[in-house]
């Protein structure tokens, strides 16, 4: 396998450029789900808010009316504290409707987004997806959109109920009394403009907390993941130091962040305690003036209560919109990711079943930004021929299956089956009629049959044991602990590797396609096994084309057509026996094989 | 899959805060109390300073509305000293409230992030504590999991702890202040804050299962998309987008579906915990203007308790947040526990092998079974010293088993392996790895330098790294890595080709010049002419030393000066590769299986021809 590096291959989209705004635009341009009936709970809320201030009011109203002349009016106050309790149950109704809308279609407008997003990753090419390590591409589908799904649920939330309780307060304050209204605002407003900057401290704190996580993982896994070289080596104590030293480091950075928020979060109620005393100097002036009455006074108090929480809550909710946004960015970015090799979908050629003709004309491929790994291959393959490539790492071997298989297309020229260009081939077809088995044998968690069937989902279990039985693996799998039914293990690792190759190549052949394209399919099997391997597949492929990127020289033996490849040139092509009688490249590879077989 | 077996048995063992959750939550939280004695009684110092001044500030506020708002609007004129002591004491209560917020905040964060790297660095050193069998019994996923989320979830209740204690001074406080202050109302509050406390009872009763199943299904979509992607040549190269779509969004719906549950009864109750203290304060309010047209209270004090209910309806919550966690703590803590209180370990002798020659292996009458499984029967051969054997045998027939042996990451249930004559359990600690050096067939690199991943911590000359680097065919790609040896590789570092990690993985080896070399099927990444030349470089190499090489490549076979071949456990036969392939039929067959394979393919072929000139010869 080569390394690829793809410096300038279509990255998957980050999405940095763009205001937050706009991102969030297009985000739930994308959500049909959220925008329907946001009007109703954004309606919902307001009600829910405004019940906030029935205190304030009911406090205000009880001491003007039961305080003052003599006896208070019993029956008025009676009445309007029914009215306010009435008040607060219908709010409280209205909050819980809205809560509901709220988490239905956030949460249905997520799943649209998580699903569309997960599907995409698999449209975008192999090139792209490689540009990208799988743990982040998983967490565009999960993390970040849990982190929007979060901020939309609470802090979202908070941000329009924060908006809403200064708002009504206000206004109520404004009636009660503009001056004192005047007053609260000047106290608050130092620590309004003072939010952003302790957000961004916050915001940079947790960034380390987040790093240093990630380095204190890394260094857990190495006492998991190499615990038998650690012990061969005797390296506990230096790995004990590594793994300290960074589960300290992650320890100091998150009380650092903690104690940020220690800090930041009471200068809330320091603020309101002076808007308090303020309120009380200013407000017994007024009242000797008559201008307030000693109601509207107290209930003052009560309504500053209602600054403290939007600002305490503030960097928390600013730090989680923060969040949220780029979270949006990301899977935004995997959505908006053109996928580079597209399937032409309707408008493509459906082929039908049978023999399979392939060529390459004029083909030239590079990787973006690389030097050209393969130059002007013309070469044709013939129905129900049995093909062996070969050539050095490097020699443009894998990138010939690669395009074969359409998982990328050429720079220029074009590649074409029956005819058709690849690129007019619908995917369903393509696959059906292509089928590739990689080198590493990917398999599900599941059990063997499962893995298998996952060539031919409608197979039966019959079908899959005759498979295994047509390509020789029947005494193999008579002898593992539960035949079809044994479990392969994450990522297939309670098999062998060799193992995990006879799974794979009989979920290809399961596939049953017209083109099997081996990529150096069995080179972790014992020999003795694969010479058996070799001789099935050999019965199994005919009447099918059969492509094989050789890596003994068994293979190329068989095959009825050796396509040689150097320096991303097809330098030579022709049956084994002529090609090893002419000096060459092939000559060459020959001959050292043989010398490392017999020596 | 292992994670969401993980979070079943998470879902089954704690879905409900049951009493006896309740019990062995509480016991978990005083094990990090008698650890931190110092940090937790300073964090219910602040909070509960936190909670008096809450209260205190509500009492100021009754004392600056009877005696500084009522005059003035009874009289028209204002007292000044007591408008200033009003004042002073709003300021006050309200600075040591902060005060209390603060140390509260700061000492639970303290407290919860200190008893998780405490967890986290027990854990981990019992992991290099235990003998690999042990880590073989475990799966992977597991063990990371117990070290991060299960440590992390164990003490997670410890950042509301503090907070729930100071609410519940502040309780007290209340009460015992409005008892003081009239009978009546403090019965509002006697039936208003246990109403609230039941309340969030249920509310996380009712919650935290569905909380779980939620967790449990994240983890699962996680699972799924993790899987689907590293799958991701198989499902195109099958054009399976559409199945892998379809399971994906399956559980991303069971998913949504368990969120919205959460989100009704977050959405039931948090109003209904929001509307119950207000409903209090009308109460109160009602209440409290019929005491004052009785005369029994004063305004101020009727300002003072509806104040208090205004202040105390958020932080009584905190009571149900330690409840909340309680049953994920339990769960973590008990995983955490069952890796601490695991048994067993390598027991080291005393002795000291020799240093300077090449070391000879002997291994005698060895068995070793994995459970019931016996899979190496009665082993015994031994190496002499300075001799390349190689170890041949088909798959499964208990190669890498034995290689573990030899370097005793594992020790046999019965037999003896002996290194120069003494049994690998009396060697002293760390003195094995000074005289065996093992290149397993899993490559493993540390998250470090090159040069760390080659020296690991011997101390070493750079010109020692790179002379191994050469023997192992690594100096070339080093030298074109952006830093040399100091370019980070591993994990989070520059990523390398399988044969080149391999190859920095044998260098390793080299770079300690051992005694002995043990190179299981170490090569197999490497291109064969590059794997020619680090096997020629290591026969020629200055320090010589004894070599197994586990392998199947009859070029790698062949540089062995003898051949072990091993077949269904047991050794079939010894001797050289040409001895072997005369007298032994399971040898002969594996290691010539191309050979024969050309063979019959020749004759086929020669039938072929032979038979299509003789249907020239009937036309």
């Amino acid at each position: 396998m080569t390394v690829e590096t793809a410096p300038e291959q279509e990255r998957i989209g980050t999405g940095a450029g763009g205001s937050a705004w706009a991102t969030i635009r297009r985000g739930l341009s994308l959500t049909p789900e959220f925008r329907k009936g946001l009007v109703g709970t954004l309606a919902l809320a307001v009600v829910a808010t405004i019940g906030k201030i029935i205190v304030p009011i009911a406090v205000q109203q009880t001491i003007d009316t039961g305080i003052g002349d003599g006896a208070p009016d019993m029956p008025y106050i009676t009445r309007a504290v029914v009215l306010c309790a009435a008040a607060v149950i219908l709010t409280a109704l209205a909050s819980y409707l809205m809560n509901v809308r709220l988490y239905k279609a956030t949460e249905s407008s997520l799943a649209t987004l998580r699903v569309r997003g997960f599907r995409h990753v698999h449209d975008l090419s192999v090139l792209t997806q490689n540009t990208e390590r799988r743990g982040a591409l998983v967490s565009r589908v999960t993390n970040d959109i849990d982190q929007i799904s979060t901020f939309m649920q609470w802090g979202g939330l908070m941000i329009i109920v924060a908006f809403g309780q200064l708002f009504v307060a206000s206004v109520l304050m404004v009636i009660y009394s503009w001056q004192l209204t005047l007053l609260v605002w000047i106290c608050f407003i130092p620590l309004l403009i003072a939010l952003p900057r302790f957000q961004r401290w916050l915001s940079r704190a947790y960034t380390v907390v987040r790093e240093r996580t990630g380095d204190m993982l890394a260094a857990v896994s190495e006492s998991v993941v190499g615990a038998a070289v650690i012990r061969a080596y005797a390296t506990e104590r230096r790995t004990a130091e590594r793994i300290d030293k960074s589960v300290d480091a992650n320890k100091a950075a998150q009380v650092r962040a903690q104690t940020i928020v220690g800090f930041v979060f009471p200068l809330t109620e320091i603020v309101a305690a002076v808007a308090i005393a303020g309120i009380v100097v200013l407000g017994v002036r007024l009242g000797v003036s008559g201008d307030i009455t000693a109601g509207q006074l107290i209930a003052f108090l009560f309504l500053i209560t209602l600054f403290v929480s939007p600002l305490q809550t503030a960097t928390e909710v600013l730090n989680e919109a923060q969040n949220a946004v780029a979270g949006w960015r990301r899977i935004l970015g995997v959505i908006d990711t053109p996928a580079d090799v597209a399937d032409p979908g309707d408008d493509g050629v459906e082929l039908p079943r049978g023999p399979i003709s392939v060529a390459f004309e004029q083909v030239h491929f590079a990787y973006p930004g690389g030097p050209p790994v393969l130059r002007e291959l013309s070469v044709g393959i013939q129905p129900r021929s049995r093909i062996a490539v070969v050539g050095e790492t490097g020699s443009g071997k894998t990138t010939f299956a690669k395009l074969l298989t359409r998982l990328m297309d050429p720079v220029e020229g074009r590649v074409t089956i029956d005819g058709h260009d690849l690129r007019a081939v619908r995917f369903s077809s393509l696959r059906a009629r292509i089928v590739m088995v990689p080198q590493d044998g990917f398999l599900f968690d599941g059990t063997l049959e499962e893995n298998v069937r996952y060539g031919k989902p409608a197979a039966t279990r019959a079908e899959i044991q005759l498979a295994l039985t047509e390509l020789g693996l029947a005494d193999w799998l008579d002898g593992l602990p539960a035949g079809l039914d044994t479990p392969v293990g994450q990522r297939g690792e309670s098999l062998s590797a060799g193992e995990r190759q006879l799974v794979a190549l009989a979920r290809a052949y399961l596939a049953d396609p017209d083109l099997l394209l081996l990529d150096e399919a069995t080179s972790a099997v014992d020999p003795a096994t694969e010479v058996r391997l070799a001789r099935a597949l050999e019965g199994v492929t005919r009447g099918r084309t059969a492509v094989s990127i050789a890596h003994r020289l068994s293979t190329a033996e068989n095959a009825d057509e050796v396509l040689v490849f150097d320096g991303g040139r097809l330098v030579q092509r022709g049956p084994h026996a002529e090609l090893v009688a002419e000096p060459g490249v092939y000559a060459d590879m020959h001959a050292s094989w043989v010398s490392a077989a017999h020596s | 899959m292992w994670k969401i077996r993980h979070w079943k048995e998470t879902h089954r063992v704690a879905n409900k805060v049951t009493s006896a959750v309740m019990r062995q939550g509480l016991r978990v939280l005083g094990v990090a109390v008698r650890a931190e004695k110092a940090v937790f009684a300073s964090a219910v110092v602040a909070s509960a300073l936190y909670g008096g001044m809450t209260v205190a500030s509500a009492w100021a506020l009754g004392w600056a509305t009877q005696n500084v708002i009522i005059p003035t609007f009874g009289k028209g004129e204002i007292a000044a000293g007591a408008l200033w002591t009003g004042v002073l004491l709003i300021i006050g209560t309200a600075l040591l409230k902060s005060i209390g917020i603060a140390g509260r905040r700061i000492f639970a964060g303290v407290m919860q992030y200190r008893m998780q790297a405490r967890s986290r660095r027990d854990v981990t050193k019992q992991y290099l504590r235990l003998p690999l069998a042990w880590h073989q019994r475990h799966p992977t996923g597991q063990l990371l999991a117990n070290a991060s989320s299960d440590a992390e979830a164990a003490w997670a209740p410890l950042a509301p702890l503090p907070m729930a204690v100071g609410v519940v001074v502040m309780l007290v406080t209340a009460a015992v202040g409005m008892l003081f202050t009239d009978l009546v109302l403090a019965l509002v509050g006697f039936l208003v804050f246990p109403a609230i406390a039941v309340l969030n009872l249920v509310y996380q009763r009712r919650l935290s299962p569905l909380v779980t199943r939620a967790q449990q299904l994240r983890a699962e979509v996680s699972e799924i998309a993790h899987e689907s992607f590293d799958g991701a040549l198989v499902v195109k190269t099958l054009g399976r987008e559409d199945l892998e779509a379809e399971r994906f969004r399956r559980r991303a719906h069971e998913l949504r579906d368990a969120n919205v549950a959460v989100g009704r009864v977050r959405g039931l109750f948090d109003p209904m915990l929001e509307a119950l203290p207000t409903l209090g304060v009308l109460a109160v309010l009602g209440v409290g203007a019929m005491r004052l047209s009785t005369g029994d209270i004063v305004s101020g004090q009727l300002v003072q308790v509806a104040y208090l209910f205004t202040l105390l309806s958020f932080p009584i919550r905190a009571l149900g947040w330690v409840l909340a966690e309680l049953p994920r703590s339990v769960v973590g803590w008990t995983r955490v526990q069952s890796v601490l209180e695991a048994e067993g370990s390598m027991v080291y002798g005393e002795e000291t092998p020799g240093r300077d020659e090449p070391a000879t292996l002997a291994v005698s009458d060895v068995s070793y079974s994995y459970g019931e499984t016996e899979v190496l029967h009665d082993v015994t051969f031994d190496l002499p010293p300075g001799r390349t054997v190689a170890l041949v045998g088909p798959t499964g027939s208990g190669k890498s088993t034995l290689v573990q042996l030899l370097v005793r990451l594992v020790d046999p249930d019965t037999g003896r392996v002996l290194l120069d004559g003494t049994d690998l359990r009396e060697l002293a600690y760390g003195k094995l790895a000074e005289s065996v050096a093992l290149v397993p067939q899993q490559t493993f690199l540390f998250d470090d330098t090159v040069r760390g991943n080659v020296a690991l911590d011997l101390p070493m000359p750079d010109e020692q790294v790179w002379a191994a680097l050469r023997v192992a065919q690594a100096d070339g790609f080093v030298s074109g890595l952006g830093a040399g040896l100091d370019t980070r590789v591993g994990e989070r570092g520059t990523s390398l080709s399988g044969g080149q990690r391999q190859r920095l993985a044998l260098a390793r080896a080299i770079a300690r010049r051992p005694r002995l070399l043990i190179l299981d099927d170490a090569t197999s990444s490497v291109d064969p002419q590059v794997e020619a030349r680090i096997l020629y470089g290591l026969r020629d190499r200055a320090e010589a030393s004894t070599v197994v090489v586990v392998a199947y490549r009859l070029a790698t076979i062949a540089l062995a000066d003898e051949v072990v071949y091993l077949d269904r456990g047991r050794v079939e036969d010894r001797g050289t590769h040409q001895e072997l392939l005369e007298r032994c039929p399971g040898y002969r067959n594996l290691v010539t299986a191309y050979e024969r394979e050309e063979a019959v393919r020749a004759a086929l072929d020669a039938d072929a021809a032979l038979g299509l000139e003789e249907t020239e010869v009937s036309a």
